[in-house]
């Protein structure tokens, strides 16, 4: 635990920096010293986080361009990144999800297809990435944010609750992978937070700040978690929801 | 020595003074809370303690980015486009959306102030001093016994400051850039109405005088300085369910004494007495067209809300203008457009600007409305 509050001369990579929970996470890793590099879709967005923790912190901050979707570009972004790192990458905390728009989802093929492919198909395409860069030094994290979506399938937002779900599943396999080389995989189920995402959306509710989040996000990395439920009260409201039976939960609106 | 910071919007004071104040960086001007943003500060042209001496916010404001009702990014300042600079300075957010701004900062040496304490028996003596003496300070404010009536009326204490250098502090003393932070209290539930009653707010103001007499000198942190109520979380609480309200006027210099000295008379004798009476002397306008500040004296009230105190203010907004003094829109809450027309000459150039930042009439609010900024609902622009 004390090695990972230690950031000195090691580096962390944020992809998805310009998420809410992805700023304030940044602001904790670099209290702590580390240096970032902060991967999102270039824009004035990426330039004012990057220049915000910096300023704010007195951090050392790439800001490093990445478009998620753009499936072709992964290879060229992660040898960048392995190229500025060098030695010093600690681990990787995946931020960027889309929530999309389930009603637009089920009739319009690429609405689908954003949203699995945001969640999952890129997370999954990056994190590969990084589990094999990290595998052979046999030290580090890899950490991304799922959801407690991905824990029960509803008609409200399945198409996002799916592709969380199978990120979940991806990180289990990658963490019961990487346990032998002492690479520690975090899955963190946020439940909701008041971020851009959820903006304006009807049925919220126990919504968290993002700053809070991040700080319970933080602190499940320093103590190794597996998985947790940010905040914690999730857990048993998602045990209880995943105990419902089937030909009962088919009968909710939810 | 000169710095800027460029910031969102969304900045607080509280958020500058974290981060640049370790560094030797002070705002240009802070209000009595630091919990206001850039943006807050901007839209209502807020004032400090140092107005006589740094004038508003909006003159350490070097550039803003706006964000109009049209959709457009403007960038504004006094150099480019100042129109829509002084329009959005103390424009209550009817111009567009202050995305970011660039400041001036102030340079310090110290978080600590040096304060000088001065009783004075009455407004008069309390003028002449600021007039005599105000220049020796960047910042200067009076509070006022709101309830002291004759030959005291208006009696209250000066206390005036400027940053401490370095070599002004004991040499003990360590981090004289960030000083621990004060503990805070909170108010935990809503007093009864009748707990502030002129009886014990004469008991305060009379405790308060008297526990301020004459010091030099006196080193207090910046906080304490600048924020004593941000140390006492939901203060409000203590005016009961009823609340407060606030009403701040500006008179300028020649019927400043006059003016000052009806508002106390009429509150006192309408048994409104105010717990928090605040006087200070402002410097030069700058162009800002709906900017508060203007040459004179100001004087700033808390009153308990009560039922009969509306009426009382509106009869009070005439006497205000007629003598040529004006209110504060962040504190207003009841004057309606005849007044604020009066008070400020520029409303008509204001919403002629906003014709075209605004031609679908996309912004506007409660406080536009009633002022007269913004047309009344569907009714078309006079
Ligand atoms: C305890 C206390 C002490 C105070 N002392 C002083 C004082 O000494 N001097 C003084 O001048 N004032 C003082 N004030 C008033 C305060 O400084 C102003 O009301 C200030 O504008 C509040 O800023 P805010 O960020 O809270 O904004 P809000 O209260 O949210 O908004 C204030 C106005 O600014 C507009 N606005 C806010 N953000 C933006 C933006 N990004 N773009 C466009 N428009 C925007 C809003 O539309 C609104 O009209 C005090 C207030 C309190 C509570
Ligand atoms: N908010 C909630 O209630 C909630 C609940 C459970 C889980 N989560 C998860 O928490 C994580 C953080 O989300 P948030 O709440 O902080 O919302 P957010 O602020 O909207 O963050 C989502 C981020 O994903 C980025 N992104 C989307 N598509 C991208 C792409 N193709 N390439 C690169 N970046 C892309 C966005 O970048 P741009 O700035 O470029 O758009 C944005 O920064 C997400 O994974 C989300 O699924 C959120």
């Amino acid at each position: 635990m004390s090695a990972f509050l230690e950031g000195k001369g090691r580096s962390v990579l944020i992809l998805g920096a310009t998420s809410s929970v992805a700023r304030a996470l940044a602001a904790e890793f670099a209290a702590c010293g580390y240096e970032l590099f902060l991967a999102a879709r270039p824009g004035e967005d990426l330039d004012a986080v990057a220049a915000d923790v910096a300023l704010r912190k007195r951090a050392r901050v790439h800001a490093c361009p990445l478009d998620a979707l753009d499936f072709d570009s992964h290879d060229a972004f992660w040898n960048g990144i392995v190229e500025r790192v060098g030695e010093s990458l600690a681990g990787v905390v995946l931020c960027f999800g889309y929530l999309g728009d389930q009603a637009k989802g089920q009739q319009d093929p690429d609405e689908a297809r954003r949203i699995v492919d945001t969640n999952f198909t890129a997370a999954v395409s990056l994190l590969n990435r990084a589990a094999n860069y990290l595998e052979p030094r046999k030290r580090g994290f890899v950490c991304a944010l799922s959801s407690v979506a991905g824990d029960r399938g509803r008609q409200s937002n399945y198409l996002y609750g799916a592709a969380k779900a199978g990120l979940s599943a991806y990180l289990q396999g990658l963490r019961n992978r990487l346990f032998k080389a002492g690479v520690k995989v975090t899955t963190i189920k946020p439940g909701f937070m008041d971020t851009r995402m959820t903006f304006g959306k009807p049925g919220l509710f126990l919504v968290a700040a993002p700053e809070k989040a991040a700080r319970q996000v933080f602190r499940a990395l320093a103590a190794g978690k597996d998985v947790a439920y940010v905040p914690g009260f999730w857990w048993p409201i998602m045990s209880v929801i995943r105990c419902v039976p089937e030909f009962v939960f088919k009968r909710l609106k939810l | 020595m000169a710095g800027e910071v460029e910031c969102e919007a969304g900045v607080s004071i509280e958020d500058l003074l974290r981060v640049l104040l370790p560094r030797g960086w002070f705002p240009p001007v802070t209000p009595g809370t630091k919990y206001v943003t850039v943006g807050g500060a901007i839209a209502n042209d807020i004032h400090g303690k140092n107005h006589h001496r740094d004038g508003a916010f909006g003159a350490a404001v070097r550039e803003l980015r706006l964000l109009t009702p049209a959709g457009e990014t403007l960038i504004c300042g006094p150099d480019r486009e100042p129109d829509v600079f002084w329009a959005t300075v103390g424009g209550v957010g009817l111009t567009g959306f202050i995305l970011s701004a660039r400041v001036r900062m102030l340079k310090v040496e110290s978080a600590w102030l040096k304060v000088d304490y001065l009783r004075l028996k009455n407004l008069g003596e309390l003028m002449r001093e600021l007039e005599r003496s105000d220049a020796g300070y960047r910042y200067s404010v009076a509070w006022i016994d709101g309830l002291a009536r004759g030959a005291s009326l208006g009696r209250g204490v000066l206390m005036r400051g400027n940053h401490a250098l370095a070599s002004e502090l004991p040499a003990r003393m360590s981090n004289i850039l960030w000083p621990a932070a004060r503990g805070r209290h909170n108010v935990p539930f809503d007093f009864p109405s009748f707990a502030l009653n002129p009886l014990s707010i004469k008991a305060f103001n009379a405790l308060y005088y008297a526990l301020h007499p004459d010091k030099q000198g006196q080193l207090v942190d910046y906080d304490s300085y600048f924020y004593p109520l941000d140390g006492l979380e939901n203060w409000n609480r203590l005016y009961g369910r009823g609340g407060f309200t606030q009403y701040q006027v500006a008179f300028p210099n020649e019927t400043s004494e006059r003016g000052l000295t009806e508002v106390l008379e009429r509150l006192a004798a309408g048994g409104r007495p105010s717990f928090l009476a605040v006087l200070k002397r402002f410097g030069p306008a700058n162009p800002g067209w709906l900017s508060f500040p203007r040459e004179g004296y100001t004087l700033a009230l808390d009153l308990p809300m009560r039922e009969s105190l509306p009426k009382l203010l509106r009869d009070l907004d005439d006497r205000v203008v007629a003598h040529g003094g004006r209110l504060y829109t962040a504190k207003d809450a009841l004057a309606g457009a005849d007044a604020f027309r009066a008070m400020y000459p520029q409303v008509e150039r204001f919403r002629e600007l906003r014709k075209r930042l605004d031609p679908r009439g996309v912004l506007s609010s409660s406080l536009a409305r009633r002022v007269g900024l913004v047309p009344r609902g569907g009714e078309a622009l006079r």
